[in-house]
């Protein structure tokens, strides 16, 4: 195992980061290396990237936050713009030691923000260390004024302070990187966590009542049934979470002993499996899920979230559903042959078997114009239908129901054309 | 009138009643909610409201002020067209939190309202800070406070935020609130609610994975529409309480609008109200249309005009003429006695009504449960039958009586039941004497039930007998005749009266369901001018553009245009001719052919002597009107410029009009 060093720090210190951060004991030496002593001047941007729940943002955090280094952390989603980022980093600063209110600086540009950020170290007195930025979820900066991410990337030279800007995301470097150039960040990957890693870290918060091993032998079930369908470790420590209580109800009822595991496997599989196809996909929230448990009785009483797909709709706009199904997914030439009483002979082409081979539905809906929506529509209904406001607004209340969507240019006097957005199974639930 | 307040009144309360009922069961949640809190979920509720939007306005109206009454003062509504970007959604949010603040707290409001006022840094952490200024204050305050049930409610008090209309939201949006929210949600607690229209799954379509579970939905399914709608005309139109009535084919017109065009209950009271306008403002003799109690008073107001008004009515007409003759004469000439004839016939309406409620319960009770429902599954498909015409010359209550014969004991025994209690609540006199018909029926019954144990012992007895007999030729001879006795003797004491419960059902149907078109004085109370509401519910505008373009002597009431034999009279104005011609050609249209069509039309008044000049050449100012015709027509919607082709414009309707 290599154990963390460095010069720079307690060894105490370094001891707790270890115990933090199981499994990404070769990350955080890598970091603290580039990061060196406090007043060394840093690599001026890190970029870190990692599939989902790597472990980056947990990391950045602890490591930050045992060694008392200077930090400010910053989500980019929640500022979504850069007046508000960079007004939110400034406050931070202001008050990483400072408890009292200071006025609020309005930070429109960046060169404002470098103005503005030069004070603050100033006051701060932070000259001889080393401050970090961190800002998470990095790939909304690219959404953000064009200037801001090179900008940041050399915060170091445009301030003449030691400052190192982190940026944590989940996607590579190759898709940030500005057309115009930019200085070239330390790139570093966290890899996903392996099987035995997620037992590792899973295991290790186990609950006080219980002894770890047992806890441990939990886990292990739980990833036997879920790691297929799920490497996310926050998911699964919800899962297991959830799970836990119906696990240890032999032992509280004094049915089985906590060695027992054989028994303890027989009683919560057919649980985990059920979990598996509700709780994981958010089918019934946990809440649900937790008084289910309680009760224990009928198990499928509860319907899922997708169990309510009848959708009830007014007479009329079901058969512009179908109809615009229809103009969707039917080839216009073979409109005569489907909607008129007395259709030509069919003439079978080589032409036309061509095409028929490949299945429409695996192309997609196609769009289509307005009039042969409603030319379908009169040919369907059996009776005859008025034109009037309402069924207009059928359609256009449809839209924005999202069962159709409209294609193009929203012109209203240019024709509007639509897709029918709903699948087959759902076109058969209303034509019943 | 204050009749109609009244009504709105009525439906109203009954609205929020509903309302309350669906809730009841969301609020018990919501304050479990915030014992939960440990996790990164977000509480939320997904309300499914089914697709009559119009309605969910008030639906969301009162479930924020039930919430706001009970839970938390803190709700913002939010809808999908407010909120085109996140940067938006967090600024109305903002505005209508730190509002809602002000209107509660309105002591120390001055410097706040600059603030808000101030464009305040839209971010979650200024929200989080004025949640915590304001939950510190609300501790601070004495309990004497108006907010203090709620503040005692619960320690914090939630903040709900409602999305109005989730499929309206765009995904990122809505991904990014969550994320955001979620990062927060130990320092707020924030509540979301989702209003769906269509299906929960869209939550699974509009959320990847990753946001949804952020989130702990649970789901609320309000009632559907149509029983809204039934529960709604149950008590509006069932009812003796008001005196106005719908006409069978208004009552159509409104439920086919509901049920083909929008499902919206909103709609449907709105129909119901210009009814009631209409009504009262179109038929003189509607003062008449009151309670019973208020009726002498007014028929005794009466002044001669309306007396003659009365004489005019048909159904009154029709009434006098089953009269002998000098009452005849007396009804026609004396005020007087008219006014007293009036009063009572009025108080038999009022009877009718009454004792007509009833007995189409009843009579609902009998067929709501028969296979395949013939005369309808709602009560008030049946209404609707019994108003159209006498509802036992109908060949599905034909029908659904044959059946009712054939129903068995205890659907039978219930449903006499049912309509004995359906009786005893109506508070009409009549019917005394029905429900203890009904009651004998009943004891006829149980006694039935009493004989046919003590037969079925004497069966068993001689199924006894039956054992011992093993000769093949008398078991046969036996079982036969045991076949018989059953099908003679013991079936038809209970046919018998099942045969009598029917036909007593019957006689009482024949008996107070009589259509009310023919009742006398029925145009006092009943509206009945179907085609006034469809033209003021259910527009074609397209349709009525046709008719003016074509015809525009409909609109415009120029005898000069009257003539319209078919031909293109020159008339009409521009855009008429230019429409009439435009309708003769195909997808594409020449300009130039247009034009000399349009020329020759016009030019055709001028007469022949001014032709022979200008055949070739169009005149300036037709030309100029021509061009402006075309430009209406474009602008209109119905051709636009064409790329295909040069000097072509492209056709956009086709008839279906």
């Amino acid at each position: 195992m290599p154990n963390l060093e460095h010069p720079a720090y307690p060894a105490a210190a370094l001891l707790r980061l270890e115990s933090l951060v199981p499994c990404r004991e070769s990350q955080v030496s890598m970091l603290m290396s580039i990061f060196g002593e406090r007043q060394h001047f840093s690599f001026p941007s890190i970029f870190i990237y990692g599939h989902t729940s790597s472990g980056k943002t947990y990391v950045m955090q602890t490591l930050l936050n045992t060694l008392q280094l200077p930090h400010v952390f910053v989500n980019c989603v929640e500022y979504f713009t850069s007046r508000l980022l960079l007004e939110e980093i400034l406050i931070r600063l202001q008050n990483c030691s400072e408890t009292e209110q200071t006025s609020h600086v309005p930070c429109d540009t960046f060169n404002d923000f470098v103005r503005l950020f030069k004070q603050a170290v100033a006051r701060q007195e932070l000259q001889d260390q080393t401050l970090y930025i961190v800002l998470d979820r990095a790939e909304q900066l690219r959404e953000m004024e064009a200037n801001i991410l090179p900008a940041f990337l050399r915060l170091q030279e445009l301030t003449d302070r030691n400052v190192t800007v982190v940026l944590l995301s989940e996607i590579v470097w190759e898709l940030f990187r500005p057309n115009i150039g930019c200085f070239e960040p330390l790139v570093l990957y966290f890899p996903d966590y392996s099987i035995g890693h997620l037992q590792k870290i899973l295991s290790q918060n186990h609950p006080p009542e219980y002894s770890a091993d047992f806890y441990a032998a939990y886990i292990n079930i739980l990833l036997g049934v879920f790691y297929m369908a799920c490497r996310d470790l926050k998911e699964l420590q919800h899962l297991a979470v959830l799970n836990f209580s119906k696990y240890c109800e032999p032992v509280v009822r004094g049915e089985a002993n906590e060695r027992d595991t054989r028994k303890l496997w027989k009683n919560i599989e057919p649980h985990l499996k059920r979990a598996m196809q509700t709780v994981y996909l958010r089918e019934i929230s946990s809440s649900q899920w937790e008084h289910l448990q309680r009760d224990d009785g009928e198990p499928l009483q509860l319907k899922g979230l997708s169990a309510h797909t009848h959708v009830e709709l007014p007479y009329y706009s079901k058969f512009l559903l179908i109809a615009a199904y229809l103009a969707s997914y039917n080839p216009v030439r073979t409109d005569k042959r489907f909607f008129l009483k007395h259709h030509g002979k069919i003439r079978k082409t080589n032409f036309m078997k061509k095409h028929e081979k490949t299945s429409n539905h695996l192309l997609g809906p196609k769009p289509f114009p307005l009039d042969r929506l409603l030319a379908i529509l009169y040919s369907i209904v059996d009776n005859r239908v008025v034109p009037t406001a309402n069924v207009f607004s059928q359609i256009t209340s449809l839209v924005t129901l999202q069962l159709l969507s409209m294609v193009g240019h929203n012109d209203q006097l240019d024709g509007p054309r639509y897709k029918c957005t709903v699948s087959l199974d759902f076109i058969r639930a209303i034509a019943r | 009138q204050q009749i109609q307040e009244d009504l709105n009144k009525q439906l109203f309360d009954n609205l929020v009643n509903f309302l309350r009922q669906s809730h009841s069961e969301f609020q018990k949640k919501t304050t479990e909610w915030t014992c939960r809190m440990k996790s990164r979920e977000i509480p939320t509720a997904a309300l499914v409201l089914g697709v009559n939007v119009t309605d969910h306005d008030l639906t969301f109206r009162s479930i924020s002020e039930v919430l706001q009454s009970n839970v938390t003062p803190y709700i913002a509504l939010l809808e999908g067209k407010d909120c085109p970007g996140i940067k938006n959604l967090m600024q109305k949010l903002m505005g209508q939190l730190m509002n809602c603040y002000i209107d509660v707290d309105s002591v120390e409001d001055e410097d706040y309202v600059q603030v808000s006022q101030n464009r305040v840094r839209c971010s979650m952490t200024s929200l989080i800070n004025w949640y915590k200024s304001v939950t510190k204050k609300t501790d601070s305050e004495t309990p004497s406070r108006k907010r203090a049930s709620s503040s005692r409610h619960c320690q914090s008090p939630l903040v709900v935020v409602i999305f109005k209309d989730m499929e309206s939201f765009t995904t990122k949006v809505l991904q990014d609130f969550i994320v955001i929210s979620s990062q927060h949600i130990h320092e707020l607690p924030l509540v979301l609610i989702f209003g769906i229209a269509t299906s929960p799954m869209i939550i699974h379509s509009l959320l990847p994975h990753s946001v949804s579970s952020l989130l702990c939905i649970e789901l609320f399914q309000s009632l559907s529409c149509k029983e809204h709608l039934s529960t709604l005309i149950d008590k509006l139109l069932l009812t003796g309480q008001f005196p106005f009535k719908l006409g069978e084919k208004v009552l159509r017109v409104l439920i086919n609008i509901f049920l083909y065009h929008d499902l919206s209950v909103q709609n449907f009271i709105k129909g119901f109200q210009i009814c009631v306008v209409e009504h009262f403002y179109s038929q003189p003799l509607s003062i008449l249309c009151c309670q019973l109690e208020d009726i002498k008073k007014r028929v005794n107001a009466l002044g001669h005009d309306q007396c003659e008004n009365i004489r005019r009515l048909p159904s009154f007409r029709r009434y006098v003429e089953n009269q002998v003759s000098e009452k005849q004469i007396a009804l026609l000439t004396a005020d007087d006695f008219l006014k007293e004839a009036v009063q009572k016939l009025l108080e038999d309406l009022h009877v009718y009504h009454e004792n007509y409620v009833s007995v189409l319960r009843c009579l609902h009770v009998f067929t709501s449960s028969l296979p395949k429902y013939p005369l309808g599954k709602q009560i008030r498909e049946l209404h609707c039958a019994c108003l159209e015409n006498r509802v036992w010359e109908i060949e599905e209550y034909e029908s659904s009586l044959q059946l009712a014969r054939m129903l068995n004991k205890s659907d039978l025994v219930t449903m006499l039941q049912q309509c004995v209690e359906i009786f005893v609540s109506s508070s009409g006199t009549e019917f005394d004497k029905t429900v203890e018909k009904l009651k004998e029926f009943l004891t006829q019954f149980q006694q039935l039930e009493a004989e046919a144990f003590q037969e079925q012992d004497v069966s068993v007895s001689s199924q006894k007998e039956l054992q011992k007999k093993t000769d093949l030729y008398h078991l046969q001879k036996t079982l036969l005749e045991l076949k018989e006795s059953r099908r003679s003797k013991k079936l038809t004491k209970f046919e018998m009266l099942r045969f009598e419960v029917v036909d007593y059902i019957d006689s009482l149907v024949r008996k107070y369901l009589v259509p009310a078109d023919h009742k006398t004085l029925h145009e006092i109370m009943y509206f009945n001018t179907a085609s006034v509401l469809r033209e003021h519910m259910n527009a074609a505008p397209r349709i009525a553009l046709h008719t003016a373009l074509n015809n525009p002597y409909c609109y415009l009431k120029n005898q000069a245009l009257k003539s319209d034999g078919g031909g293109i009279s020159n008339k009409a104005p521009d855009i008429c001719i230019a429409y009439r011609l435009h309708l003769e050609c195909g997808r594409l249209i020449n300009l130039v052919d247009w034009l000399e069509a349009f020329s020759t039309v016009v030019t055709a008044a001028e007469g022949p002597s001014a032709d022979a000049a200008s055949s070739d050449q169009v005149d300036d100012v037709v030309h100029a009107r021509f061009i402006r015709a075309v430009s209406e027509l474009e602008l209109l919607g119905f051709i636009k410029p064409s790329k295909q082709k040069t000097d072509h414009v492209a056709r956009l309707t086709w008839g279906g009009c």
